[in-house]
């Protein structure tokens, strides 16, 4: 099957801090069509982020699909709150370069 | 009051972090809104300033865009309100704060005006006395209910504030206000609803309003934004000449920095997204309607709470041999031996972040192959300067002593960019991030009005 990456389909790919104990990504399409085709492929779901993240399902607390913006968007509670000794990425805002490349099948 | 809309101007999203783009703000204050709003806080910047009772930003930045409201806000003759003064919202910041505006108020021999403010830290005794009456401190985003050992190592608190202290400030005759902590959308959200608007689309257009232009596109920060409230809708406008606020920019800033793009908690209620609208209303405004406002069955104010762990050393090493990279774990076990074999196990932390490896995500990276070279920052911390200094040499040093059985270079493991370690700001923690009950909104926010302007303690305008 052909596939293309996220990257080329999605407008914005984001991460960021939402309060202290979570990091929040975006991952936002310029248009309808793009965005559809990827939430109707069902690569991208709550377990398969969890994989490509090596977490356990239970550390995302947020995945919702968002229709007015053409965007889906999950949440992860952080190992440890923002900032503390150990801490890697204060503002979480380097955390989603994983997502760039994950494979969209094409009809 | 049956006004038929009010303007709010917007022109930074966390003022002082910044400095405010003049060009769209000019525009936007030709306009004439009703209201200029920033907020100016944020808990991204980490529990160090929280925590050390110190702001980000600086105080130049902070001045400057001070100085372009209120001489805007006193040009047009409207209100102007900040929240969370100097990044953290702590009464010394507020206290910052008012100390400028009354300053930049005599340079400009500004005619006297009334100048608000209130105060939101928390003190430890008042939590202590709710915990002891047997109240939760409420942990939030998973965390467990506040224990007596996490208050006790908290530095500095601050309480999340609602509408409230903002609406008795206009009460009491405010022209100029200097918020503590609170949410962001409370500051646009308490003149629109004190003006009678519905609480529902206040509360949206503080939550869309609160970063200015994070809410249109192009991107570019710090740019002004216009938000107008009516009995029906809210409507948002981008005022620099190349951004528009579109469905997309505006419908995906409801998502901006919060876990779900649906609701948001304020002191006081919920706000409900889940069936707003967008639409196009002219090249540069959308307008919004549909939110939801549910009042909460129980007033509980979030809190912020910053505790000091210790005081931190930085060191930086390199590597580039395949073999040590490869092993990279086994030198850090080693320097982390050396170490304990000196302070023991526990009364200091030490932390490695390996970049090349895993130094940006840490335990969610998936890339299993490190890069051709590593750079290793090392992180001392400790209860005293000497002894962080110590840790962090030792653990720094160390590295460049690794036994690695097969390692070719035996003249050292490590590459030094500096044969030293740097001191660095002390390492905090954030402590508390729960709610706590409270029978009155305006219970945990003191409010004070004092005369500002030319004539300092002669009669106020108003």
């Amino acid at each position: 099957m052909m596939t293309v990456k996220l990257s080329t389909l999605a407008k914005t790919v984001r991460s960021k801090n939402a309060g202290v104990d979570k990091i929040t990504f975006d991952i936002i399409f310029a248009d309808r069509g793009s965005y559809e085709r990827v939430k109707r492929s069902g690569v991208i779901t709550k377990a398969s982020v969890a994989r490509l993240y090596g977490i356990p399902e239970a550390r995302i607390s947020d995945f919702v699909v968002f229709d007015p913006a053409c965007a889906i968007k999950f949440t992860v509670y952080r190992s440890q709150p923002s900032g503390s000794p150990g801490d890697t990425d204060i503002f979480g805002a380097q955390q989603y370069a994983p997502l760039l490349d994950i494979e969209i099948p094409v009809d | 009051m049956d006004r038929r809309s009010l303007r709010f101007l917007c022109p930074n999203g966390h003022l002082g972090f910044a400095p405010i783009k003049t060009g769209s703000f000019e525009l936007g204050v030709a306009t004439r809104p009703d209201f200029i709003v920033a907020d100016s806080g944020s808990d991204d910047i980490g529990p160090g300033p929280l925590g050390s009772d110190t702001s980000t930003a600086p105080r130049a930045w902070q001045a400057h865009d001070l100085e372009v409201m209120l001489l805007a806000a006193w040009q047009i003759g409207v209100p102007m309100i900040i929240g969370s003064a100097g990044d953290t919202g702590a009464n010394s910041r507020v206290d910052l704060y008012v100390e400028m505006i009354q300053e930049i108020a005599q340079r400009h021999a500004l005619p006297g005006f009334r100048l608000g403010y209130f105060y939101s830290e928390v003190s430890k005794d008042y939590l202590q006395r709710k915990m002891a009456g047997g109240e939760a401190v409420t942990g939030l985003d998973g965390r467990p209910d506040l224990s007596p050992e996490d208050l006790d190592a908290t530095d500095r608190i601050v309480a999340m504030a609602g509408i409230h202290p903002y609406n008795k400030l206009l009460d009491l005759g405010a022209d100029v206000i200097i918020g503590g902590r609170s949410s962001d959308s409370v500051i646009f959200a308490g003149p629109a609803i004190r003006a009678g608007f519905p609480e529902a689309l206040s509360y949206y257009l503080g939550k869309v309003l609160e970063c200015a232009s994070f809410a249109a596109e192009p991107y570019g920060a710090k740019e002004t934004v216009i938000g107008e409230i009516t009995m029906e809708d809210v409507k948002l406008t981008a005022m620099h000449p190349d951004q528009r606020c579109t469905v997309a920019s505006v419908s995906g800033h409801a998502m901006y920095e919060r876990s779900n793009p649906f609701f948001e908690h304020v002191l006081g209620g919920m706000l409900d997204m889940t069936r707003c609208r967008y639409e196009q209303y002219d090249e540069r405004t959308t307008r919004v309607t549909g939110p939801v406002f549910v009042p909460a069955t129980e007033l509980r104010v979030k809190l912020e709470g910053a505790g000091k762990i210790g005081e931190r050393y930085v060191g930086i090493v390199g590597v580039r041999d395949p073999y040590t990279i490869a092993n990279i774990d086994r030198v850090i076990a080693w320097a982390r031996q050396q170490v304990r074999e000196r302070f023991g196990d526990s009364g200091y932390e030490l932390h490695y972040q390996v970049f090349g490896k895993n130094g940006v995500m840490g335990d969610l990276e998936p890339v299993r192959t490190p890069s051709h070279e590593l750079g290793i920052v090392v992180y001392g911390i400790a209860p005293d300067k000497a002894m962080a200094e110590e840790v962090c040499m030792t653990g720094t040093r160390q590295m460049f002593y690794a036994r690695l059985p097969d390692v070719k270079g035996t003249a050292g493991g490590v590459a030094f960019a500096l044969d030293e370690v740097l001191p660095a700001s002390p390492a905090y923690r954030w402590t508390l991030n729960h709610t706590v009950r409270v029978d009155d909104p305006l219970e945990l926010f003191p409010v004070h009005v004092v005369d500002a302007g030319a004539r300092v303690g002669a009669k106020a305008r108003r």
